[in-house]
């Protein structure tokens, strides 16, 4: 069972029906017990960081949560999930984030519009189970104004161009997995990575 | 590259879309969900369902499409029509639905635009704007609200920078003028209003043809485009339309 963490930040609906759309069984949890009984976690979010920080704080998750990844349970982060895996964001300064990988998270900033929103082209970086049998260069939809900056190269999994702006789309260190698209709003292709990482489960 | 987005837009009336709807292959060409689901599969970026149900009485109608839509089709949508608070906005967003469409409410109250965006987050707030030509703003486009029957004398190009100062995530902007002719969309206005702001616009209004479409992206500046009857009456399919516009140079999603 994949536990979908609630953290009262966004509507983590649409998650979990995409993953009942594929048969893969899934709890909302909400506590230290949920997350020690899910085979798989998925950290979704829409949202600010500084709000959602405090949030998973207030829920007394982050230790347990820290430390079922780190013995090594597969971990999906999701847009703000993906961008709370870092130790800070320039959205909310002095707020400290989960640190699971070392980097940072950086707003936008150009001649562009601002949320970049919508369907972009995704280039992996690397072989990637969570990506088995997608093509490289699909298009993915996107919602954020923020980006991750991670400090080494090596956990970087997909990239995206937005106006002048090459920036990180997909993390994966481990076991630990996180995209800054929403695959439960990509169609087909972003299906599959949600079966992928169910298979993931499976192993 | 970031694609244009093609964007069909279903008018629901007591749970069932109004509008002339012909298309071969489907069961039920008034149910709302599996239009959904066939625009889905034709490869359409999002979806909005605009609620023109008169009465409050019916509004649960649209969470029930709503939850069902979101259960099937995996791409984003927007519900918009007679969303008058940030309750209102709530129990649809919980239904499945990705954005809120406002208009005549965040013209009488643009607080619930800045109320929603701090709730939801700012891409959850889409304001829609039916504006129309005018003498009586400096910008030359008045918005009008109530499905159109109401001017408010407010120039379009200023409301719109207001609202995205509030928080809106992106504009719905519909020619009034040009809304139902199936002559082109307003490219000037498109034009004036995307220049302005920092946040996506939806055209919408007036397509007939994919050369609309292509224009309205090109020179229109528009990040997406909205339509109805092209797409309804079979006219054209999304596909076609999408491999009209990567032909001639428009980045989208095929």
């Amino acid at each position: 069972m994949i536990g979908i963490i609630d953290y009262g930040m966004g509507n983590l609906g649409s998650v979990k029906k995409a993953f009942e759309y594929l048969d893969i069984p899934t709890a909302i949890i909400s506590d230290a017990k949920g997350l020690k009984n899910s085979s798989a976690l998925v950290l979704p979010g829409v949202g600010a960081f500084g709000d959602a920080m405090e949030n998973l704080n207030r829920s007394g998750m982050i230790e347990t949560l820290l430390d079922e990844v780190k013995k090594g349970k597969p971990f999906l982060g999701i847009c703000l999930g993906l961008q709370l895996l870092f130790l800070e964001s320039e959205e909310d300064q002095g707020v400290k984030g989960l640190d699971l990988v070392p980097g940072l998270v950086k707003r936008f900033e150009g001649n562009m519009k601002i949320p970049h929103v919508g369907w972009n082209s995704v280039r992996w970086q690397k072989d990637s189970l969570l990506f088995k049998g997608i093509p490289s260069d699909s298009y993915f939809y996107f919602v954020h104004s923020y980006y991750v900056i991670p400090s080494m190269q090596e956990v970087i999994s997909a990239q995206t161009t937005y106006s002048d702006i090459s920036f990180t789309a997909a993390v994966e260190q481990e076991n630990t997995f996180a995209v800054q698209f929403h695959p439960e709003k990509s169609g087909e292709w972003g299906l599959a990575i949600l079966k992928n990482f169910g298979e993931l489960m499976k192993r | 590259m970031l694609a244009k987005r093609i964007i069909p837009c279903l008018d629901v009336k007591d749970g069932r879309v109004v509008k002339g709807i012909n298309f071969e292959g489907l069961k039920d060409a008034g149910d709302p969900v599996e239009l959904a689901a066939f625009y889905d599969q034709e490869g359409a970026d999002e979806l909005v369902f605009l609620d023109i149900t008169a009465s409050a009485e019916e509004r649960d109608t649209i969470l029930d499409i709503v939850n069902r839509t979101a259960q099937q089709v995996f791409i984003p949508f927007t519900v918009g029509g007679g969303i008058r608070s940030v309750e209102d906005m709530r129990k649809i967003l919980q239904a499945g639905a990705d954005k809120i469409g406002i208009n005549t409410a965040a013209v009488l109250s643009p607080d619930l635009i800045y109320q929603g965006a701090k709730k939801f987050g700012n891409q959850c707030i889409v304001v829609a704007i039916d504006a129309k030509r005018t003498e009586n703003t400096i910008s030359g486009w008045e918005v009008f609200t109530h499905g159109g029957r109401k001017p408010t004398g407010l120039d379009a190009v200023n409301w719109a920078k207001k609202a995205e100062g509030l928080g809106a995530g992106e504009f719905l902007l519909t020619s009034m003028d040009a809304d139902g002719t199936k002559a082109g969309y307003d490219i000037p206005l498109t034009r004036v209003i995307s220049e302005q702001v920092g946040i996506p616009v939806i055209a919408s209004g007036g397509a007939g043809c994919p050369r609309d479409l292509l224009e309205v992206l090109a020179e229109g500046k528009a990040d997406a485009v909205l339509a109805a009857s092209i797409f309804h009456y079979g006219e054209y399919s999304v596909k076609e339309a999408k491999t009209y516009l990567q032909e001639r140079g428009i980045g989208v999603r095929l």
